[in-house]
């Protein structure tokens, strides 16, 4: 690890000088980055059997670099974003390529691989045709917002028309998304006593190369997408070896198609979204087996507006219904939590600029009514000055039930810190 | 074949009314004259393009920094789309900003996020939400409908050596301002002066064009400033790299432009 921050430091050395002849011959080369140091620590818990970590969630300091650079005739250019991290609280350090692609652009295509950052719906941090990597774990401990997304290395082909235009990108190697672990959370385990525990990946083969496309276009004013993924459920799914006596945990990701749409635009005086997905579990399509989960379709519906300066406030109703309910209650193990036919969500998010925007107060929150549990997430952001910002916000999770989602977490309410200096 | 060229300049006018070409002949009533100052102020030019810093500055002596460039296409009709791309500060570094405007009704725009590889449509008001926290309003920026007011010219007189029509223009609904004079050019039609008064008919905001200079044969004021009269706040505005007519095209003002912004837009 020290070896690669030296690496690095004898890297930015002779990056000065190099990018000015660079830039002096008609190509460029960008870097920038940002220091953070970033703490959270769960309160309130006086609690035994804690988690092995400790009250702390996070404890880290990180250096972001960017390096960025386009081929004097345009056309080609690269970029990449790599975190150098030291977290305290496991006393371990790490390099985190977040970013690492080339792009090539000729005509009206767009070419990009590497490791990279996709985004596409229309939701407010709930997603259904977005099905690339995220790590939860980030977000319910109080990291900045953009590690929520982790990167895949893939290839997006982009193709572009003066109205619809299609993005393919190509995932070779499955990355699941990343959830808080046991050993530093509080969470539901229907199967806490089997310690023998492992975990499944889908191999890396060709064959299981993930593909996800989208064609978009606008329409009366509207931004119309149609998305279509097929690879593998990121969320894992426990799979014992015995229902009733289990000793083994095979953690496995199973297969996975999703086919849906999108339609945002300007309407009744905000931003109106709709997107709704139909995800075909491939490897239960009968609803049959209660270790793979159902085929769903999923579907939301927002509002997003801005009554007075500076303040905007978006709502979000979300619901999962699953098909072949019947089956899953039928063959669901006796004694384990059940889903419900529907699941519902609704979110708020409220966010108000003061002084100038160099404060940002914001509210998010999310509330199941079929789940009954919650998730909030206050925050305040100060810039003081237009590199250094500051920020102190709060986790809080509750619910009626410790097996729900958000319920589960209860216990894990969590105070963050950052500060952040942008260069 | 010389009448043919006159029947063409005429249809040419006619087809143009508010092109920028100076208007001396007669007495124009006052919504023209905001008009002209629209076309002249906001629309010159089929594209343009101009590397903006912006200078925040506290009544404290503090001062923030905003870098963009921006580029602008008119559609026909008075429709227009911007694409505004940040520089610096570090926080909005890559950050682009695509605006459609409409004459008639609220922008659409959308927000290009890198961090997060995001577009999002932004739901605000053009008129009440802040430019990246500055003095100015999305609708400083890019104009407002010219029927939303109603125009009076108060009187004509110099401002700085320049003669000058000072018109009062009224919201006919609820606005952020309840009167606002302004000081127009009679040769450029430049706005050189604007005072925004509020409802106690309190001057509360001023805007000031502090130099003008002909850009590719466009008087251009390269440099602005929007003065908030009751905090102190400030913010300047200075144009470098500026140039008209660039041949661009709106159906590239697009999400492709918010992802991947081509090379010589953004320099």
């Amino acid at each position: 690890m020290r070896r690669a921050w030296l690496l690095a430091v004898l890297f930015l050395f002779q990056c000065r000088p190099a990018g000015a002849a660079d830039s002096a011959a008609g190509s460029t080369l960008d870097w920038h980055g940002s220091v953070l140091a970033n703490y959270a620590s769960r309160l309130g818990t006086t609690r035994h059997n804690k988690p092995p970590s400790g009250d702390f969630l996070l404890g880290e300091e990180r250096l972001q670099l960017q390096l960025s650079g386009t081929a004097p005739g345009g056309g080609a250019g690269y970029f990449t974003k790599t975190d150098f991290l030291r977290d305290e609280t496991t006393a371990a350090s790490a390099v985190d390529v977040r970013e690492a692609y080339l792009t090539y652009a000729k005509g009206s295509l767009d070419f990009r691989i590497g490791r990279q950052i996709h985004t596409w719906g229309v939701g407010d941090l709930l997603f259904i045709n977005d099905l690339f990597p995220k790590n939860y774990a980030a977000l319910f401990s109080g990291r900045p917002m953009e590690y929520l997304k982790t990167g895949a290395g893939s290839l997006k082909a982009s193709v572009y028309s003066d109205k619809t235009s299609l993005d393919i990108i190509a995932i070779p190697v499955f990355e699941p998304d990343q959830f808080p672990t046991s050993q530093s959370f509080f969470l539901f385990d229907p199967f806490s006593q089997v310690t023998n525990r492992v975990e499944a990946r889908p191999r890396h083969d060709l064959g299981n190369a993930e593909l996800a496309a989208r064609l978009y276009r606008p329409i009366m004013g509207f931004d119309a997408a149609l998305y279509a993924y097929h690879g593998f459920f990121r969320t894992p799914s426990m799979e014992p070896d015995s229902i009733t006596a289990p000793s083994k945990l095979t953690i496995v990701y199973p297969r996975l198609a999703v086919y849906g749409a999108s339609l945002q635009g300007n309407a009744a005086g905000g931003v109106v979204s709709f997107e709704a997905g139909y995800y075909d579990s491939r490897q239960d399509r009968g609803g049959t087996d209660p270790l793979i989960p159902n085929s769903q379709t999923r579907f939301l519906a927002g509002y997003q507006r801005s009554p007075w300066t500076d303040f905007t406030a978006g709502l979000q109703y979300y619901g999962e219904y699953m098909q072949n309910y019947n089956r899953y209650a039928a063959s669901f193990p006796a004694g384990l939590p059940k889903q419900d036919r529907l699941r519902q969500l609704l979110t708020l998010r409220l966010t108000q600029f003061l002084k100038y925007q160099t404060w940002k107060l914001s509210l998010f929150s999310f509330w199941s009514p079929t789940d009954k549990d919650f998730y909030l997430i206050p925050e305040a952001a100060c810039h003081v000055t237009d590199e250094l910002t500051a920020t102190v916000g709060a986790n809080v999770f509750g619910g009626a039930s410790n097996n729900t989602f958000m319920g589960q977490l209860d216990k894990n309410d969590n105070l963050y810190l950052s500060m952040r200096y942008e260069f | 074949m010389t009448r043919l060229i006159l029947q063409m300049m005429i249809a040419a006018a006619l087809l143009a009314p508010a092109s920028a070409a100076p208007a001396t002949v007669q007495p124009m009533d006052a919504a023209g004259i905001v008009s002209k100052m629209q076309q002249a102020f906001f629309y010159p030019g089929e594209s343009f393009r101009a590397r903006i810093k912006m200078t925040l500055k506290d009544v404290s002596g503090g001062e923030r920094f905003r870098e963009l460039t921006m580029l602008r296409v008119n559609m026909p009709g008075g429709d227009q789309k911007y694409f505004m791309y940040f520089h610096a500060p570090g926080d909005v570094r890559r950050m682009a900003f695509l605006i459609y405007k409409y004459a008639a009704k609220e922008s659409d725009r959308w927000l290009f996020i890198p961090a997060l590889s995001l577009v999002q449509r932004i739901a605000a008001k053009d008129s009440q939400s802040s430019f990246v926290g500055s003095d100015f309003s999305y609708e400083d920026v890019s104009g407002r409908n010219i029927e939303a007011d109603t125009h009076k010219l108060l009187r004509e007189e110099e401002l700085g050596g320049r003669p000058c029509y000072v018109v009062e223009s009224m919201p006919k609904a609820a606005a952020a301002y309840k009167r606002k004079v302004s000081w127009i050019d009679k040769t450029t039609f430049l706005p050189l002066r604007e005072e925004y008064y509020d409802v106690q008919n309190q001057l509360f905001r001023e805007f000031s064009a502090e130099e003008i200079k002909e850009i590719d044969g466009v008087p251009t004021a390269l440099k602005r400033s929007m003065k908030n009269v009751k905090s102190g706040h400030q913010t300047v505005v200075e144009f470098s790299d500026t140039k008209y007519r660039l041949g661009l095209k709106p159906e590239d003002f697009s999400e492709r432009a918010l992802r991947n912004p081509p090379g010589s837009w953004i320099k």
